[in-house]
């Protein structure tokens, strides 16, 4: 439900590497999502291609790369991935546990098309 | 092609503000909890039996988040405690500048214990970080015994779990058992209570929870 600030705040990141940006300057941009950070992909994509139409980013790829959702045991020390609403260790069976990623929303990466194709 | 490497959080801003808030409500000797749940669950029922049993004991303030409407401000003000109603025009949770900015407006009042009630949902409010010392989520027993298991982020964010509306257990379809055991599947850590605000069943244990944390 709150993808469309998400990918306002995506945008406003792009917006300080990227100042006034040219159409087809920017190519891609790569954010990382958990799949426990409660953001729908195929949202995010959808919110970002509206704010993005009919601005120089327009077309610009949104690049979503999942995050499985990994946890520590406290019991028996070993790192699994696991996939919720089951919390626990997959191995030893403890609840007692860390997670360790799949909560991530990060933005990653911003990928260029080269100035060279740019000018021509 | 060049690429430009970034890894920075995209909630970034709302997390810096949150730290924020956290440090200057440390810095009063707050307590501050952010109140989350679906909508109806009693958030401002619990707040209002909790103002209303602890009145000689410690001092409350309140900042209501809802989408539309100060109907929730109202009922709290009627107690005489300071409060702020923060209406987000649609947004379907509450951010941390939007706290900061209904602190201020309180800020000079005489208080321990500030409440967050934050917009009714159990998805988004989970992922925004408000300052507060916890998170506390209600779910009532009118919603069945299965949200934990469908909300599982909202309740593994919380600190402790209130089951409100114990009183009509005889009269829907919702195991205390089974509730219990979902949301402790997903937090074995929460501190459970479960309460009534019609009968006010639970709200002494409840408020004494939350005396044990004031920080004097």
């Amino acid at each position: 439900m709150h993808e469309l600030s998400v990918a306002q705040e995506i945008l406003e990141i792009v917006n300080q590497y990227v100042p006034d940006p040219k159409p087809n300057t920017v190519k891609s941009v790569k954010v990382k999502v958990g799949k426990f950070s409660n953001i729908l992909t195929d949202s995010l994509t959808f919110c970002f291609d509206v704010i993005t139409s009919d601005t120089p980013l327009s077309g610009v790829r949104l690049e979503v790369v999942q995050i499985p959702v990994k946890i520590k045991c406290t019991g028996c020390n070993q790192e699994s991935e696991i996939e919720p609403p089951v919390f626990a260790c997959p191995i030893c069976g403890n609840n007692q546990i860390k997670i360790v990623s799949g909560t991530e929303l990060w933005v990653d990466e911003i990928e260029l098309f080269d100035e060279i194709l740019e000018d021509k | 092609m060049s690429v430009i490497t970034i890894e920075r959080k995209v909630l970034e801003k709302n997390d810096a503000i949150a730290q924020q808030n956290r440090e200057l409500f440390r810095g009063k000797n707050l307590f501050t909890m952010n109140l989350v749940s679906s909508p109806g669950s009693g958030k401002t029922s619990i707040v209002e039996r909790t103002i209303h049993h602890t009145k000689n004991k410690f001092n409350v303030a309140v900042i209501e988040g809802d989408v539309q409407t100060s109907l929730d401000a109202e009922r709290v003000a009627a107690y005489g405690v300071p409060v702020v109603q923060i209406v987000t025009q649609g947004a379907c949770h509450l951010e941390a500048g939007l706290v900061r900015d209904a602190y201020i407006q309180i800020e000079k009042n005489n208080f321990e214990v500030l409440f967050v009630e934050n917009v009714g949902n159990l998805v988004c409010p989970a992922g925004y970080d408000l300052g507060e010392d916890l998170k506390v989520v209600i779910v009532s027993t009118t919603e069945g015994d299965d949200k934990p298991l469908k909300y599982p982020a909202m309740f593994r964010n919380a600190s402790a779990l209130i089951i409100n509306k114990i009183d009509l257990v005889p009269y829907v379809n919702c195991s205390l058992e089974t509730l219990l055991k979902n949301a402790l599947s997903i937090n074995p850590s929460l501190k459970v209570f479960k309460t009534s605000c019609t009968t006010d069943e639970g709200i002494a244990e409840w408020c004494g929870w939350i005396e044990s944390k004031i920080k004097r």
